[in-house]
Parts: structure tokens; sequence; C-alpha cells
């Protein structure tokens, strides 16, 4: 499946079927620090994505230190 | 994964909360959490006017969108830092969500406004820019509320803010940012109320709430703040939190509940009638010194030639 990823913008191909823990355990991303987003919507953590999904992860994390 | 409520398919974990939530259950969630924080801090009484300081990310414009729902007449208020194309891109998202949603928005730009910009302060000031960013958004925020009659500003900061902010005043200890660190600070002569109604929501809850809720905001981190303390603080925690959920909450609400008083005597003392506080001589702000902080920034930055930058936003020449 493609993955996007940014901070800096790129597309990974990771091969599926996969649980969306898994995959993000294998990008090595924190749970707590990103949303799946596929078509759109929120993926939750026990999902299985298919090979042919087009996901989207997002960074949550911001801000400046004021 | 089913909601906790309802047992319809969920579209969020939470863990700190060892429960799942579908949209509907999730947004009411935010809301009753941020409800909680308003009401359980005493934030805002019925029918006050709130001013929400917006730029364009997910936290200002959630919070934005919760306090309209929960019925408070909520008007927003956007500072155009100068910062690019990152600059532009905020500013549009923050129009767009005040005209899509009939809400009112007040604008200043510091370019047109005060003949400076943030990446141009920093390169005179020769500090971060987070810093001259901070400064100059918190004085115009205070002169917009105060001019337009609000009862208080409210900022989207949330648990991961004030976590991320605790911990770095804790490594140094910081007593006296550590004795302000509060939800609200009440207001006091030339300054309004300061109320931050997502203290009890994640960074993560809140992302979620705009992917849920369609709000479109600035996904790109500023490229002023990439790479900054603050972030690093917060990545740090974040890998706490995953082996040991509910560990934000517990550090900022444990200092709340149990630290945050016995820091009191580190506030400067401060009269509340205004009587030893000067008023800045150009702008009337109250202050310690002839000139405000925020003056004494324009004074040496504007007209200064303006640093150039890339579509991003960074600095050509750093």
């Amino acid at each position: 499946m493609k993955v996007h990823l940014r901070n800096p913008n790129r597309t990974v191909e990771i091969e599926g079927p996969i649980s969306v823990v898994a995959l993000l355990r294998r990008l090595e991303l924190n749970r707590e620090s990103v949303l799946v987003i596929r078509d759109g919507a929120l993926v939750p953590g026990d999902q299985k994505l298919p090979d042919d999904a087009e996901i989207e992860i997002r960074p949550v994390i911001s801000g400046g230190a004021t | 994964m089913k909601c906790r409520v309802c047992r319809e398919p969920a579209i969020i974990d939470i863990r700190r909360h060892n429960a799942n939530f579908c949209a509907e259950h999730f947004v009411r969630l935010v809301h009753d959490q941020t409800r909680k924080a308003i009401d359980g801090f005493s934030m805002l009484e019925p029918g006050e006017r709130v001013l929400v300081a917006v730029s364009g990310g997910k936290d200002s414009l959630a919070l934005w969108d919760i306090l309209t729902e929960l019925g408070y007449e909520a008007d927003g208020f956007y500072v155009g830092l100068g910062i690019g194309g990152y600059s532009d891109r905020s500013g549009d998202r923050v129009r767009d969500f005040a005209r899509e949603r009939d809400r009112k928005l007040i604008e200043v730009d510091l370019r047109s406004d005060h003949d400076f910009d943030i990446p141009t302060a920093a390169h005179v000031t020769r500090r971060v820019p987070c810093s001259a960013c901070g400064l100059s958004k918190r004085h115009l925020f205070d002169r917009a509320a105060l001019e337009g009659g609000y009862d208080a500003i409210a900022t989207g900061h949330n648990l991961d803010d004030e976590a991320a902010v605790l911990f770095g005043n804790t490594l140094r200890w910081q007593t006296e940012f550590l004795a302000r660190q509060l939800p609200v600070l009440p207001a006091r002569p030339g300054f309004p109320r300061k109320i931050k109604p997502l203290v009890r929501l994640g960074e993560r809850e809140m992302a979620a709430y705009c992917v849920v809720r369609g709000i479109d905001y600035i996904v790109e981190e500023c490229p002023m703040a990439v790479g900054n303390k603050h972030i690093g603080y917060k990545e740090a925690l974040n890998d706490i939190e995953d082996a040991s959920p509910g560990s934000k909450h517990a550090f900022y609400f444990g200092f709340l509940e149990r630290a945050v008083e016995r820091f009191a005597d580190a506030l400067p003392s401060r009269s509340d009638d205004g009587g030893d506080i000067a008023l800045c001589t150009r702008c009337g702000t109250p202050t310690t010194s002839e000139i405000c902080s925020f003056c004494r920034l324009v004074d040496r930055t504007a007209g200064a030639e303006p640093v150039q930058l890339t579509r991003k936003g960074r600095p050509i020449d750093a």
C-alpha cells in the first residue's frame, strides 16, 4: 500500500494487509504522535489495512515555545 | 474496536481513558471535557464574550468550533506573522473557517500594521523566533480583547502543550514560570482574563476532532519552530505516555492539585490596583519600564531590511 508521510513529505510502499498498530511499529512511529487517515476518515488501531489501501500518516505534534 | 458508549464501530482509541469512541461520541467527549475544564476552573460564565486566539492550526480552530458549539459568543483574532508562505496558508485557513461558519474575525498584520515580521525580528534581536512571536501575540491579543470589550481571551493550549511547558520549567526549576502555569489567569488592570479550555484534551484528540468535524487546518509545522526544545519535550513525554498511558495527565493535573501553590512566593509582588505600575509611553500598556517590551521590539525592528524567506517560510541565508 501507499503510505504518505510528512516532515518531510514522502511516500513509502508497505506490504499489506497489516494492522494500523503493526504499520506504525514497522515505521517506528509513536501512536501518541500521529493519526492514520484513509479516504478522509480516521482509522482505529486494530483495523487491518488491505494491500491496495492509500494511507496518510499525519503528525499531531506542533507548537512554538513562548 | 467498539465505541464505549454505543458499541458501534469506533474511529479512535484513547488509551489514557482506556476507551474507544465512534465519531458522534468522540465529539461529545471533546465537548464534555472542554465544558468540564471551563466549569472546573471557572473560566467563563454563561453569556460572557470570548476572543479566541487563532493561528490556523488544529488546536485554535478546534477551540473556536467547540466554544461556538457550546453556545459562547466566540470571535476570532488572528495575527499575520509574516512567515512567508506558511503565514499566507495559515491565514487562508482562518479566513475560510470564519467565512464558512459566519463568525467574526479580527486581524492584525505585523508587516502592514507595525512594519516588521517575525523572521526579521528574530534576525535583528538575535533571539529565537518563538520569543518575538509570543511577545507580539500576547501584546496584540491583550489589546484587541480590551478594545473589543471581551471578557476573556481563550488560547488553544492543550494537555500536551501544558505538560511540555511544565516539563521544561521543572527541568530548570523556573519557579516564577511554575507559579504562573495555570489554566486561568485572572484579569488585572490592562490585561484581560486568559483561559485555556483545552487542557483536559491531548494533541492527538484535537487533530482527530478537526478530521471528524471537517475543519481544514494547517498541518505543516511552523518553519520557525521546527526542531525547537518544546517539540523535543513533547516527543520525550509521548515516549513515556506510550509506555504508561495517562502519564501526561497525571503529571500536569497532579502539579495543579498538589504543587503549583507551593511556588506562589516565587511571583514578584504586584499591586492589583495598578498604582505602582507605569503605563507605556507609546501604547498605554501597563509595564514595569517606560516603554513596554512590544514597543521596544517595534523600535528595534521596524524598518529593518526584511529577511528573505523560501516558499516554505525558512530564511534563505540561514
